[in-house]
């Protein structure tokens, strides 16, 4: 089975014999995809209609609500803890990037990126809140509550005293093109960053 | 009474008895010689006996988990919504195996029993038996049914206790553990309310020291009094408001002390229901037997390096207004498995039944236990 681009970049990361926390692992692809290669841990979810499919592929999923924090995890428990397409819809994003330092030895977020361009038009000469492939949601009924660009989020790192290892931009069909890689915060769609608390 | 028998009932079913002679000695230092263990079995048991699955029961439960005794019975086992062929615990897939518990008094060896030393009932004088020596017996008659290792050991509330006692003890005897609505240990809320029960029970005047059986007597009102109190904390506010609400039973309203309420009708029901099928000192064991569970305890109450010793893979469920054992109680169990690397997945129900939610046919909870039933009979490669 063919790995969406953005897991398979993730995927890409981790080692082979890895220990990971995947938050809002959804239905456990990217952690049934690991599990071919020796790649243990824990997928956490909220969303109910996703826990039977993460069972059938025998994933171990627990039931957790990630606005609450990580607190029932140790300090550096997990040799990664993976944060894929959900970041924008935290309450406060800040607060579990710190979660996620703390009880990764790395972390990998992934996130859509608010500084496309398409995303400036529709605010800049169409007047309305964007919407897109990658956040098909109206402003009311989005559960993305926290959106932010590529910019933002390096900002929000730094203030945290989070390094960044890597960073993968793409577009939506999560290619990496010229334009992700020469303006990313204008032409990248999705990001996924590698970090590490300095 | 079942005109017709449902097809996805394991029909009717016998207890069975196992006579054990190797001796047991319990927690509590005493010694049984010799004990009889009544059980059942549905399904059958494959070749390699890698399909047997152990049911354990709460605090009124016994080996009748499934189906019917006789074209008479009004009722089925009391897990009949979860074992029969194509239910979560699939016969057509497991071989089951329920058994009455040590201390019972359903046919295992407990307090109504006779005592081979005095030749009298036990009474008062059966020991106390605890979690722990409930998994020992049960482990005997795992070697008496050549089950070496359980395909899986299920249970909820008390039965969920023992189901991760033995994930804990006997690590190599089990493949797979789900324990529903339970808790590492009981709170002190919990264990007052045991008190209250047990009080209720003691104060009885027919309950004569527990020799209630020689004054040819049955301390009912005591009895009775600890199972309304036992449905008040299996039940949420939700759901007793839902099915009672303030309904009056005869439409007005009495201004005396006889029953006013529908609830207060449905309690007496229940209450008098139970004492003619309970005995009072095995009601009176097995909240002691709650009580003392502490599984950490041995491990220096460290319940990470406790859920260290599990092999097994682990379900819990808990339910969202549970106040016996809440979520939060689940939590803890799992959160020292996550700590301690254990598999496990976790999936807290909403349900407005209260503690009740385990035994009841709620759709999400059927999903995750099929789906999980299925993983492991999928895992005997017998999908």
């Amino acid at each position: 089975m063919n790995l969406r681009i953005d897991l398979q970049i993730i995927s890409d990361w981790i080692p082979d014999g890895a220990r990971v926390l995947d938050l809002g692992c959804g239905n456990g692809t990217l952690l049934t995809h690991l599990q071919q290669r020796n790649v243990s841990g824990y997928g956490l979810e909220i969303d109910n209609g996703k826990f039977a499919d993460c069972i059938k592929s025998g994933v171990n999923v627990i039931q957790a609500d990630l606005d609450q924090g990580l607190h029932q995890f140790a300090d550096q428990s997990f040799d990664f803890v993976i944060l894929s397409q959900t970041l924008q819809a935290i309450k406060r994003p800040d607060f579990l990037l710190q979660e996620i330092a703390r009880v990764g030895k790395q972390g990998i977020i992934g996130f859509p990126n608010f500084g496309h361009w398409q995303c400036r038009l529709q605010l800049a000469l169409g007047g309305h809140m964007p919407v897109s492939k990658t956040l098909p949601n109206e402003w009311f009924d989005t559960p993305n509550i926290h959106l932010c660009t590529i910019n933002d989020f390096e900002q929000l790192c730094s203030n945290n005293n989070i390094a960044v290892l890597s960073r993968s931009i793409v577009n939506h069909k999560h290619k990496d093109t010229l334009g992700t890689r020469l303006l990313p915060n204008l032409f990248g769609q999705v990001a996924l960053y590698q970090i590490q608390p300095k | 009474m079942p005109v017709i028998i449902p097809a996805d009932s394991v029909g009717l079913v016998s207890p069975q008895s196992l006579h054990i002679d190797t001796p047991i000695t319990l927690d509590c230092g005493r010694t049984l010689a010799s004990y009889d263990l009544t059980y059942e079995t549905y399904g059958q048991l494959n070749a390699d006996k890698s399909n047997a699955v152990l049911i354990c029961h709460a605090l009124s439960g016994d080996h009748h988990a499934a189906g019917y005794h006789d074209m008479e019975d009004k009722k089925p086992g009391w897990w009949d919504t979860a074992i029969g062929p194509g239910k979560a615990i699939d016969t057509n897939h497991f071989f089951v195996v329920s058994l009455n518990n040590l201390g019972g008094c359903k046919g295992s060896t407990g307090p109504t029993s006779i005592n081979p030393e005095t030749g009298k009932i036990y009474g008062p004088d059966f020991p106390i038996v605890t979690v722990s020596d409930w998994v020992k017996s049960q482990s005997v008659l795992a070697d008496h049914l050549g089950v070496q290792q359980w395909a899986a050991v299920v249970g909820g509330s008390l039965g969920g206790m023992q189901a991760m006692q033995w994930a804990i003890s006997l690590p190599d005897r089990l493949r797979h553990v789900l324990i529903i609505a339970a808790a590492p240990k009981l709170s002190a809320q919990n264990i007052a309310f045991n008190e209250v029960a047990r009080t209720a029970i003691k104060s009885d005047p027919d309950f004569h020291d527990g020799h209630y059986t020689a004054h040819d007597t049955l301390p009912k009102h005591g009895l009775g009094l600890a199972r309304m109190l036992g449905h008040i904390t299996y039940l949420s506010d939700v759901a007793m408001g839902e099915k009672f609400g303030r309904e009056l039973r005869n439409d007005t309203i009495n201004y005396g002390y006889d029953v006013d309420f529908q609830i207060e009708s449905y309690l007496r029901y229940q209450s008098e229901n139970f004492v003619d099928r309970f005995d009072a000192n095995t009601y009176l064991l097995m909240t002691k037997a709650l009580d003392y569970f502490d599984p950490a305890k041995e491990f220096n109450d460290d319940l990470t390096a406790t859920m260290a010793q599990i092999k097994a893979k682990c379900l819990v469920v808990s339910f969202s207004t549970d106040w016996r054992f809440s979520p939060e109680r689940s939590n803890e169990i799992v959160n020292a498995m996550l700590n301690a690397g254990t598999d496990v997945t976790y999936a807290e129900i909403e349900a407005h039944q209260g503690h009740d939610a385990f035994l009841m046919p709620i759709a999400r909870y059927i999903e995750i236990f099929q789906t999980y039933m299925q993983k492991i009979a999928a895992e005997n490669g017998d999908s």
